[in-house]
Order: structure tokens, then C-alpha cells, then sequence
């Protein structure tokens, strides 16, 4: 067992009692941005700090990837072991939509509206063992 | 200074293994020149794009060293747009009376595929699957239809149409229609959007002679007068392709403000539109592309097309070459195809895909990754 190791830095708390995803929000508009960035998309301002988001949202958009993507895409999956994958835009309050993969994937489970938690879990395993975790969109239970 | 579009040229679209990217650039080149009466000596300028067969200017090495400045354009799917857009400025400043634009491209099978640092975007992004123009589009329509009640059937509709209108063109890619039911059980891509509802990369050239329009009848009996070409940017809050994140305040797109500044320079409006090509990517691009460029409102689309508003010689015809869906998409090309659609179609040369009756007008308009937009009008 390797360590768990988030699939960038800066994307989320981690290690982290209870992870959240990072944004910056701009402190001359209070626009929040993911990822979190060093500037304003809205009007231009550095002054931004980071801040933790939501952790509970509704799903604004969605879509199943059918097919297995080209490369960057990288999991541990070959063509015969891909599964279909849920993509979505949950819109924290408060923060900004944010687009993330889902961790449902039947487009008949799905519904613009819905409630989902943001979760972390282990996205691929690194030759070295490492759990390379990254952030899924959950229906509420 | 008014610039008239007065030689037009392409190379079909498609698949030509027997051509790279750059010779279907050429070939397209001198049938523009030929349909001008000029040879390439008296071009002044060219701008031109591509995206997978090179830079555009190494056409010098098929059409000739003249020493003319040929300026490569990089922009997405908008590339042909914006060469556009760089030639129409360069000959209203009075700098040059005549012009080529040009546009090429050759790409392989599949869906295109994206590096996220080209677009300051971390590698995480792709990694996950998420660097897919595809999903973009689907999740775009997916809304769409929640929030305007745009049914399947309409998705449907809008390839059967885009398949019938190439079969009536000898330059597209697919040239036999395909049926209602074998669009929509297709194999699904990105839900809702089957395979038969995207369009695919491909190959083709298409290039255009621009000049001052004071010298217009000294190439051509027919000249076609550019009226408006304009480009945008998203401004923030737009949703957009690549997007990690979006505002929770949105605002139109790039589409609604190049359409607006097009509409104005050229002063019309989308009522005196005869024939329009719209960005169809994919169907639901041109579903939402006709309200975005203001030929109807949000969700009038679903009666419309039901009507068979769009086809040929209905009240609104929309991608009369069958569009993205049957040409493919070469990107460096594709904005360029648009607009040789419409000078066939100002000119009455268009054959089995015109549309009848005296046209006068024709429209324009191309989106592309990062939320780009490019829109033209053309006037007889």
C-alpha cells in the first residue's frame, strides 16, 4: 500500500480531516475562481485569497463519457476495463460551479438539480503504489 | 474602403490520401485564382491557418516566392474566422487592394485531442477525462433542453437534415442521408449526443481572393461584398469549453456579442438574412447557435425545426452544405467552407443545395475552444 498522494497540488485540503476543494476568491469583486489562481477572471485583481469550498452542491449539467478519451487522459484502465464515466458542473452556493467527474454513471440516475456531496477518492494507482486521489461528485444518499 | 470577395476555391472535403493538408491548401489556392482570372503574382497579402498540416504560409512553396507578407492564424475553430477578419481590416485600412485568405487542414481519425497547458489549464484536467470538447458540447445541450424543452426528436432532426443537404453537395464529406432511427441508436458519445449527431475531424482546403470593391468588376461579373466580419472573446461568466469552473452569474457568449457587432457594422438584421451557416460541431450547437445569433428565440427552435424551417427552402435555411456534420471539420478550413457556401449561394451557383428565390443576404458564424467566436455577412 502507497501513499495517498492528491492528483495535483492546490486542487483540495490534503491530508485533511474532512478535504474541500480550494478556490481563490478575489478581493476586490468576491468572485471565487477554481482552481484557485492568482488573479481575477472577473475584473482583473491580484488581491485574492484561498478559502475552502462547499462541500455540498446541486448539479447544473452533466453528461456520460461513453468512450474511452485519448491521451492526457490517464487512469489505470485499458480499453477493455473502461467504464463509462459521469462529468458534471455542481454548483457550490456561495462559491462557483465547478466541473468534476461523477461518481454515478447511469444517465438514468442523473438529473439536472440534484443534490451531490464533493468526495475524495483514489483515482489511479502509480507503478509505485502511490493512490493518486482526486475529486468525484456524489448523488446524496 | 468596402472589400468584395471575388475568387473562391476548395478543395473537397473529406478524405484524400492521396493529398497532404498543404496540397489541398494549393489546390484550393489556384481554383480561387482561376475563379478571380488572376495568377498568384498579383496576390498582395495572405493570411492563413492550420492546425495539423503545418504552417499555412509553406503554400509559397507550392504556389510560388513572390515576397508577398503571409501571416500564419492560429484560432481554434475560429481560425478561418479570424484569417478572414485579419484580410477584410487589412484591405478597409487602404494598405492593400487585394488579398488571399487560405485554410487547410488534414487530421486524423477520432476525436481531436487537447493538451491542457496549451490553455493554462493543469495537467490534472486531462488526466481525469476531462479535456474532451465533446463533453462540452453535451453538457451545453443538456441544459439547454431542460431549460428551453428541446426534445431528442429535434437533435435528431437537425443531422437528418445536415446528411440530406450534403447528398446535394458534391464537395462534402458524407454524401448519403442517414436515417431518423439510425441517428438516434447510433452508438451514444457523450449523452444525449449520439455519433451521427458530431461531426468528425477531416481534411479540405478553401481559399478566397478579397479586393478593395471598387475594384471588384475588374475579376468577377458576380462580386459578393463583405459586409461585417467580426470576432470575440468570452467575456467572464460565459460557459465555455474547458472550463474548470464557471460563474454562478452567466452571460452570453462570445456567439451573442460577435452577432451583435456583425449585425451592426453591417447594419441589418437577422430577419434580412436569406441563408446562414452556423457553428454545428455537433446538433445542439446548431440548435443554440440560431437563438445566440438571434434568428429566433431561446426555445422556439424546437417548432421551427419540427416545421423544417431549416432545410432548403424553408423560411430559415440553416448549414445548406450540410455543415460541420457532413464536411467534417478541418479546422484551418471550416470557417472558410461557410463562407464559400454563401458566395455559391449569392452568386445562384450553389446547384442542387441552392436555396431559391433572389438571395441577397448570407450569414456566417463560427465558435471555437476557448470561447471564441467569428461571425460574417456577405451582401450580392
Amino acid at each position: 500500500m502507497g501513499n495517498a498522494v492528491p492528483i495535483a497540488e492546490g486542487l483540495f485540503t490534503w491530508p485533511a480531516a474532512k478535504p474541500a476543494l480550494l478556490a481563490s476568491r478575489c478581493q476586490n469583486c468576491g468572485i471565487a475562481s477554481f482552481p484557485a489562481a492568482q488573479s481575477c477572471m472577473a475584473c482583473s485583481g491580484q488581491d485574492v485569497v484561498i478559502e475552502e469550498l462547499p462541500g455540498r452542491g446541486t448539479l447544473w449539467t452533466w453528461t456520460v463519457q461513453q468512450f474511452m478519451p485519448k491521451t492526457p487522459y490517464r487512469s489505470n484502465e485499458t480499453p477493455e476495463t473502461f467504464k463509462p464515466y459521469g462529468v458534471g458542473y455542481l454548483e457550490l452556493p456561495n462559491g462557483v460551479r465547478v466541473e468534476g467527474r461523477l461518481t454515478e454513471n447511469d444517465p438514468q440516475k442523473l438529473h439536472i438539480g440534484m443534490a451531490m456531496d464533493v468526495v475524495f477518492k483514489t483515482f489511479r494507482t502509480e507503478d509505485n503504489g502511490d493512490e493518486v486521489i482526486n475529486f468525484f461528485f456524489q448523488p446524496v444518499a | 474602403m468596402d472589400v468584395a470577395i471575388v475568387g473562391i476555391g476548395i478543395h473537397p472535403f473529406g478524405r484524400t490520401p492521396a493529398r497532404t493538408g498543404l496540397q489541398q491548401g494549393a489546390y484550393a489556392a489556384r481554383l480561387a485564382l482561376q475563379d478571380a482570372g488572376i495568377e498568384w503574382r498579383d496576390i498582395e497579402f495572405a493570411f492563413g491557418g492550420s492546425a495539423s498540416s503545418g504552417s499555412a504560409d509553406a503554400l509559397v512553396n507550392e504556389l510560388g516566392l513572390t515576397g508577398i507578407p503571409f501571416i500564419n492564424v492560429a484560432n481554434g475553430c475560429a481560425t478561418g474566422g479570424s484569417s478572414l477578419i485579419s484580410a477584410f481590416n487589412a484591405i478597409k485600412s487602404g494598405e492593400y487592394d487585394i488579398g488571399m485568405v487560405s485554410g487547410f487542414d488534414k487530421h486524423d481519425r477520432g476525436a481531436f485531442s487537447a493538451d491542457p497547458k496549451d490553455l493554462g489549464i493543469g495537467a490534472w484536467y486531462g488526466e481525469v477525462g476531462m479535456m474532451l470538447t465533446t463533453q462540452f458540447f453535451a453538457m451545453k445541450i443538456q441544459k439547454y433542453m431542460h431549460d428551453y424543452n428541446i426534445t431528442n426528436d429535434t437533435l435528431v432532426r437537425v443531422s437528418e437534415k445536415a446528411f440530406i443537404n450534403g447528398s446535394k453537395n458534391p464537395n462534402a464529406w458524407r454524401r448519403e442521408p442517414i436515417s431518423a432511427e439510425q441517428i438516434a441508436t447510433s452508438m451514444m458519445v457523450n449523452d444525449p449526443l449520439t455519433k451521427f449527431m458530431f461531426c468528425s475531424p477531416s481534411e479540405g482546403g478553401v481559399a478566397l481572393v478579397l479586393c478593395r470593391a471598387d475594384h471588384a468588376t475588374r475579376y468577377t461579373d458576380t462580386p459578393v461584398y463583405l459586409k461585417a466580419a467580426t470576432m470575440k472573446s468570452r467575456r467572464f461568466g460565459s460557459f465555455e469549453v474547458f472550463a474548470p469552473s464557471q460563474a454562478l452569474v452567466q452571460v452570453d457568449g462570445p456567439t451573442v456579442d460577435a452577432a451583435k457587432a456583425a449585425f451592426e457594422m453591417a447594419g441589418v438584421g437577422p430577419q434580412d438574412m436569406d441563408v446562414m451557416q452556423l457553428q454545428d460541431t455537433e446538433v445542439g450547437a446548431e440548435i443554440m447557435h440560431m437563438a445566440e445569433n438571434g434568428f429566433c428565440e431561446h426555445g422556439e427552435q424546437e417548432a421551427l425545426i419540427k416545421a423544417g424551417a431549416t432545410y432548403i427552402g424553408g423560411t430559415m435555411p440553416v448549414n445548406t452544405d450540410g455543415g460541420c456534420l457532413a464536411n467534417g471539420e478541418p479546422i484551418g478550413a471550416s470557417g472558410l467552407r461557410q463562407v464559400y457556401e454563401n458566395v455559391l449561394q449569392l452568386r445562384g451557383q450553389a446547384g442542387d443545395h441552392q436555396v431559391p428565390g433572389n438571395l441577397q443576404l448570407a450569414y456566417t458564424h463560427v465558435y471555437g475552444a476557448p470561447g471564441i467566436s467569428a461571425v460574417t455577412i456577405l451582401q450580392k
